[in-house]
C-alpha cells in the first residue's frame, strides 16, 4: 500500500557494546530487530510489549532521535530514515510533522522555561505563526489542552503531573504535526488523572485529524485508544491486527499469555493467567529460532531452529509463529 | 476506644485513629489523617489509593520505619497482639520487624543491599531472629530461595542483586519477608515495578505461599485489578483518610463513596473497547489535593460529582451503613 502516511520497513537498531582497550564493538544489543508496519491517516497504532522489547527504541528511531542501523522509514512516500544527513531546512520540515509525548512529564520539560516559552520556541525555530499570530496560537493550544492562557506565565514545577502531561501534549501540538508518538503517555499519572489525558488525546485526534503511535504496557489503555495493535517481543513484532482481533482472537502464544496476565478489576472474574516461565531473555543474546521459544508453553521441535516470519492470517491479522 | 474492641475476637492488628504528619519547611503535611482499621489472622486486606493517599505512610508507621524528623506520629495506637507498637522501644521493635511483621517494597533493587550477596543478606534474618549459626542460616536461605521458585538456588544465593532481574529480586524480597514465618506480611506495591507477565508470576507465587505460610497479608496498591484478585476486604484511601471499607465484592459491585464509584468508572477495562466500541472514559475532574493544604470538610469535595455545600461543614465521620461496610460521606444514603 502506498497511501500509508508512515511506513516502517525492516527497521533495525543495534546498539554496540564497546569493550577493551580500543573500545571496539564486540557485541550488540539487538534492541529493534526487523520491525515493519504502516500507519494510516487518522489512525492509532498501539505498540505493546514488556520492558526491553524495543517499543520505545522503535519510536525514537522513527523520529531519528536514535539512529537506525538499517531499514527504511517512509513518511508520505519519502524516505526519512537518513534525515540526519539531509540539509537542515529539509530535516526541520520533516521533524515538524512528527512529534512525541514523553512518559515522564517531570523530566521532559525544561524547568527554567515558562509554559509560554516552551510553546513559543519551537514555533520560532520553525518560523511558524509569525508576529502576533504566535501568541494567539499559544493561547489557542493552551485552551485546547485544558489549560488557561494565564497559566502560560508559570513554570513546570507549578503544575501537577496531569497538567504537566497536558503541557507535553501542547508542546507536541504546537507545530501542527501529522503524527504524534506517545511513549507511555499516561503511565506516570495517577489512576484518577489517566482518564482525563486519554479523553483529551482522543478529542485532539478527532479535531486535528492526527495519527498516533501509542507505545504502552497497559493493555487496557492501549485497547481503548487504538485501532490496530502491534505486539513486540525481543525487538520484533510478533503479532499485529485490528484491536478486536488481538483482544478476542489472539493467535501468538505470547499475546495470549500477555492478555491473560492482566489483572481484571472484577472480583468475580476468576481469571486463570497463563504463567510464563522465567524472564525475557537479554536482547544481547537473543535465543535462536523463535525469540519466545524458551518461555513458550506451546514450544515445539523446530521452534529453536527456524525463526518464524510475520505471515498473514487474513483480515489484516499477521502473526510470527509456526503453529498459530 | 472504638467500636473495634466490641467485636468478640481480638484482631491481630488494630490501627486506631492514626495520625502521621511530616513537618517540613513548607508546613505540616498530614499524610495520614485519622486512619483506623483492623486485620484478622490469615486475612488478606487490600489498601487501594493513589499517590499521596497515605497508604504507604500507614504501612511505614506500622513498621516504625519513618524517619523522625520530619515524620511524626501525632496520635493513635497500633496494636499488634496486644502490644502497642508505637509505645515499645526500638530494640523490641527490631525483634518484631522482619520476624513477626515483615514487609516487601515496591522497588526490589533499592531495597536489597548491592554490596552483599543475596544469601548473605538473607542469612542475617535467621541469625538475628532465630539465633542460627552462619552455616545453618545459609542453608535455610537456600531453602527459601527454592521455595520462591528461583532456579539453582545454591548458585543464586552467592550472587549479588545486580545479577538478577526485577522479577527475581522481588522473589528474593518475598523469600526474605517470609523467612521467619511472620504473622503479617505488608506488601507495598509489590508488582508495580514489574512487567505484566512477571507480575502474574509474582502474584501467583504470593497466593501459593499464602496457603503454605498462613500469614495475614496487607496488600497496598493503586491497581484495582490486583486488589480485585487478591484481597478479601478492601480499604479505599484518599488524601490521608479511609473513605470506604468493605468486602471486595461490595467495593466493586456496590461502592458507596463517590470517589470509589468515580475511580471504578474511570479505568478502561480490558476487552471493553474491542467488544462494545470505544466509549468516552468517565473522568474525575480536578487534581488530587495537596496534603499541606487540604480542603475543609470532605477532602474529595472539589472533585465530587455530588458535592453539596453541607459537605464542607466540618470533618466527615466514617459511618457504617451496613455491617462491615464503612463510608466517609454524609450524602452516601441519597446517592
Amino acid at each position: 500500500m502506498t497511501n500509508a502516511l508512515l511506513e516502517v520497513e525492516d527497521l533495525k537498531v543495534h546498539f554496540p557494546v564497546r569493550k577493551g582497550l580500543f573500545q571496539r564493538a564486540q557485541t550488540f544489543v539487538y534492541a529493534v530487530d526487523g520491525v515493519s508496519f504502516q500507519l494510516n491517516k487518522g489512525e492509532t497504532l498501539g505498540v505493546v510489549g514488556e520492558s526491553g522489547c524495543g517499543k520505545t527504541t522503535t519510536g525514537l528511531a522513527i523520529l531519528n532521535l536514535v539512529r537506525a542501523t538499517s531499514g527504511k522509514i517512509r513518511f508520505k512516500g519519502n524516505d526519512i530514515s537518513e534525515i540526519a544527513g539531509l540539509p537542515v531546512p529539509d530535516q526541520m520540515r520533516i521533524r515538524k510533522e512528527l512529534q512525541i509525548i514523553f512518559q515522564d512529564p517531570y523530566s521532559s520539560l525544561n524547568p527554567r522555561m515558562t509554559l509560554n516559552k516552551i510553546l513559543h520556541d519551537p514555533m520560532k525555530i520553525h518560523g511558524l505563526y509569525p508576529g502576533s499570530e504566535r501568541q494567539d496560537r499559544i493561547e489557542f493550544i493552551l485552551k485546547k489542552v485544558g489549560l488557561t492562557p494565564e497559566q502560560g506565565k508559570k513554570y513546570p514545577h507549578e503544575f501537577s503531573g496531569g497538567q504537566r502531561q497536558r503541557i507535553g501534549i501542547a508542546r507536541a501540538l504546537s507545530l501542527d504535526p501529522q503524527i504524534i508518538i506517545g511513549d507511555e503517555p499516561v503511565s506516570a499519572l495517577d489512576v484518577s488523572i489517566q482518564a482525563q489525558i486519554i479523553n483529551l488525546m482522543v478529542d485532539l485526534q478527532e479535531e486535528f485529524n492526527l495519527s498516533y503511535i501509542i507505545i504502552a504496557h497497559d493493555l487496557a489503555v492501549v485497547e481503548h485508544i487504538s485501532n490496530r495493535i502491534a505486539v513486540m517481543y525481543l525487538g520484533k513484532i510478533i503479532e499485529t491486527a485490528p484491536v478486536a482481533q488481538i483482544y478476542h482472537r489472539p493467535q501468538h502464544p505470547y499475546t495470549r499469555a500477555l492478555l491473560s496476565a492482566v489483572p481484571i478489576a472484577d472480583p468475580r472474574a476468576g481469571r486463570h493467567p497463563i504463567i510464563l516461565k522465567g524472564d525475557v531473555p537479554s536482547p544481547r543474546h537473543p535465543p535462536t529460532g523463535c525469540g519466545f521459544h524458551p518461555r513458550c508453553p506451546e514450544c515445539s521441535i523446530d521452534c529453536d531452529i527456524k525463526p518464524p516470519e510475520l505471515r498473514s492470517l487474513g483480515k489484516e491479522h499477521y502473526v510470527a509463529c509456526h503453529y498459530a | 476506644m472504638t467500636e473495634l474492641s466490641n467485636r468478640t475476637k481480638r484482631p491481630l492488628l488494630e490501627v486506631d485513629h492514626l495520625h502521621t504528619s511530616f513537618h517540613t519547611f513548607d508546613g505540616v503535611v498530614k499524610a495520614v489523617n485519622d486512619v483506623s482499621f483492623a486485620m484478622n489472622t490469615r486475612e488478606t486486606l487490600g489498601i487501594v489509593g493513589e499517590s499521596g493517599s497515605g497508604k504507604s505512610v500507614t504501612a511505614l508507621s506500622i513498621m516504625r520505619l519513618l524517619k523522625s524528623p520530619p515524620a511524626r506520629i501525632e496520635k493513635g495506637r497500633i496494636l499488634f497482639d496486644s502490644i502497642d507498637l508505637l509505645e515499645i522501644s526500638m530494640s523490641r521493635m527490631r525483634d518484631i520487624r522482619g520476624n513477626r511483621i515483615s514487609m516487601i517494597f515496591q522497588e526490589p533493587m533499592t531495597s536489597l543491599n548491592p554490596l552483599f550477596s543475596v544469601g548473605n543478606q538473607m542469612s542475617e534474618m535467621f541469625v538475628r531472629h532465630q539465633g542460627l549459626t552462619r552455616r545453618e542460616a545459609w542453608n535455610r536461605s537456600v531453602e527459601m530461595l527454592e521455595k520462591v521458585q528461583i532456579p539453582s538456588p545454591g548458585k543464586r544465593a552467592r550472587e549479588f542483586p545486580h545479577h538478577m532481574s526485577g522479577g527475581m529480586r522481588q522473589r528474593v524480597m518475598i523469600a526474605m519477608a517470609l523467612a521467619c514465618d511472620p504473622e503479617i506480611l505488608i506488601a507495598d506495591e509489590p508488582t508495580t515495578a514489574l512487567d505484566v507477565t512477571i507480575q502474574a508470576q509474582v502474584v501467583d507465587l504470593m497466593m501459593k505461599l499464602r496457603k503454605d505460610y498462613g500469614a495475614a497479608i496487607l496488600m497496598i496498591t493503586h491497581d484495582l485489578g490486583v486488589i480485585a484478585e487478591i484481597a478479601r476486604r478492601v480499604i479505599v484511601m484518599y488524601a490521608g483518610q479511609v473513605v470506604e471499607e468493605a468486602d471486595v465484592i461490595s467495593i466493586f459491585e456496590e461502592p458507596r463513596h463517590p470517589y470509589t464509584r468515580s475511580l471504578l468508572k474511570s479505568i478502561p477495562k480490558l476487552g471493553d473497547a474491542s467488544t462494545h466500541g470505544r466509549k468516552r472514559l468517565q473522568e474525575i475532574k480536578g487534581i488530587v489535593p495537596s496534603l499541606a493544604d487540604l480542603p475543609a470538610g470532605c477532602h474529595f469535595y472539589p472533585r465530587c460529582p455530588h458535592a453539596d455545600p453541607i459537605c464542607r461543614q466540618g470533618e466527615i465521620a466514617l459511618e457504617e451503613p451496613a455491617v462491615g461496610h464503612r463510608v466517609r460521606c454524609i450524602r452516601h444514603a441519597g446517592l
